[in-house]
């Protein structure tokens, strides 16, 4: 599925400057991975050492935070809008 | 560290200066402020707090302030008194209450943190400042930025108490009400905050504002004479107080001004939005967020933002979490405003409702010193108490009216105690 990302701006710089992108991928695990082959810089600071997605940063799909729809599990759907927001709203995992 | 703070990562350690920035370029996890205690170590005595004026900025050395802030407003330092008969009722025979209830200018504790952050919203050169609230820190911003001819913007769930909305608009604020809960404003208020040059204090300059939140437990050992509590019940929300109140205690016992003390944090929450307690009584280090339904608006906060660090200070300091419903937290202000005469809003009957549980549940010791965090006044929250209390019909002047008026609520109350 393609999905519409907005990047905020304390991610940009490993974007080059970018703030909307699109990328193909059925779930959130996939579009990390996506973002991270796209923009290597950007790679460790979506995962920790171990892997995991970082806790401070929180995604939302069409205005809903993904943990309420299913998280990690959740079937993106063509021309799904997503956000990535930084830590002052809390953790994710 | 060319100044006595500057911002630090949480996680990474990494330092970035003072700039209206809360989150680590480097690993996007919160900044905080870290201060050079050793700076201040000399000079920062009792004696020299106790003989500037009973404001919070008696502790002007451990806020993140630009040098020589001069202060407009006296906030802070609030009764801190012993609750006898509250103990009583819930099984305490030393209780004491941190009455921010009458926090100066706008009678909650969120006075505090708009003071420290809007000092340093004039020093970024800010003209503008907002905030997202469900209310008591929309009438502090409002009410202060007022003060100090700022421009204020505040975004509110379109659901709030309406007193609370009222008391924002008084000062002339601009308020932006949305149809969301509190986890959306906030979101759209980050997004706001990257795109204009605004000083959101609980956004952009979020690190600099919870820092106001440590003069709450600065005070607390000030006035139990340099001692520390044995318990500490804190609301929680966002969960930041709970978390500053701790850094405070620990401050001022690495500066010598108090001894060492392993104090015990309680998080107190509403049931209908208690991501932060059902994560302590599960284990879990992390929050699950919630979708709030609670008449405690102002704690309806689904997915908050110091949740981690407020269960790592639960966990760390022996202490423990609870939840309590609606009618727990209805019947809490009721009784704390007639055994002690203090009117809270709805997070105050959270937190003595919550505290008779940990009582009962003994996580709690009667007898060890425990300090309420009342945190907001009731005259906002009337909402709450609707329809609660009869008012009787009205009776004519006269002195026979009411000789019978008292005869039929004597007569009922004998009834009662009969019955």
């Amino acid at each position: 599925m393609n999905v519409n990302i907005l990047i905020p701006s304390v991610l940009r710089r490993h974007t080059g400057g970018q703030g909307h992108l699109t990328v193909t991928a059925a779930n959130l695990p996939e579009l990390v991975d996506r973002l991270g082959e796209a923009y290597p810089d950007l790679k460790h600071h979506l995962r920790d050492e171990a892997g995991q997605l970082r806790r401070f940063i929180n995604f939302y799909v069409n205005d809903e935070d993904i943990r309420f729809l299913g998280n990690h599990s959740y079937t993106f759907q063509e021309g799904d809008e997503v956000l990535i927001v930084p830590s002052i709203s809390g953790g994710t995992r | 560290m060319s100044e006595r703070y500057e911002l630090k990562c949480r996680e990474c350690g990494k330092s970035w200066g003072n700039c209206p920035k809360v989150v680590c370029e480097d690993c996007f996890s919160p900044l905080e402020i870290a201060f050079d205690l050793d700076t201040i170590r000399k000079d920062f005595t009792r004696e020299r707090i106790t003989s500037r004026p009973p404001t919070l900025w008696r502790y002007a050395e451990l806020l993140p302030l630009p040098d020589g802030y001069q202060p407009s407003l006296p906030s802070g330092f609030t009764p801190l008194v012993p609750a006898p008969h509250l103990g009583k009722e819930l099984g305490s025979a030393n209780l004491w209450l941190k009455n921010d209830a009458v926090c100066f200018p706008t009678l909650s504790f969120k006075d505090r943190v708009v003071a420290v952050a809007l000092a340093q919203a004039k020093r970024f050169g800010f003209n503008a400042v907002g905030c997202s609230s469900t209310g008591n820190l929309a009438n502090a911003v409002a009410a202060q930025a007022a003060r100090l001819g700022l421009e204020a913007w505040i975004f509110i769930p379109a659901d709030l108490e309406a007193a609370k909305v009222l008391n924002t608009q008084v000062y002339g604020a601009h308020v932006v009400p949305i149809a969301g809960n509190y986890d959306q404003v906030n979101r759209l208020c980050a997004m706001v905050a990257d795109q204009h040059q605004w000083g959101f204090v609980n956004v952009n300059l979020r690190p600099y504002y919870a820092e106001g939140s440590k003069t709450f437990g600065f005070e607390i050992a000030e006035q139990l004479g340099w001692k520390l509590p044995d318990n500490v019940v804190v609301p929680m929300a966002g969960g930041s107080l709970i978390t500053k109140i701790r850094k405070a205690f620990r401050e001022l016992t690495e500066l010598g001004l108090v001894e060492h003390k392993d104090v015990k944090f309680f998080g107190a929450q509403a049931s209908g939005c208690s991501p932060i307690s059902t994560a302590v009584k599960a284990g879990n280090v992390d929050i699950d967020p919630q979708k709030p339904a609670t008449i405690a608006r102002s704690l309806a906060i689904g997915n908050p933002a110091d949740g981690h660090y407020a269960i790592e200070a639960i966990f760390q300091s022996g202490g423990w979490a609870e939840d309590v419903t609606d009618n727990e937290v209805v019947a809490g202000i009721k009784l704390l405003a007639e055994t002690e005469g203090v009117f809270t809003e709805t997070a105050g009957g959270v937190t003595v409702s919550v505290a008779r549980k940990l009582l009962q549940q003994g996580y709690i010791h009667p007898d060890e010193l425990t300090v309420l965090a009342i945190t907001g006044n009731g005259l906002k929250t009337t909402d709450a108490l609707a329809g609660i209390y009869d008012v009787a019909e009205p009776i004519a002047p006269r002195l026979a009216e009411f000789e019978n008026f008292l005869g039929k609520i004597l007569g009922s109350a004998v009834e009662e105690v009969s019955r």
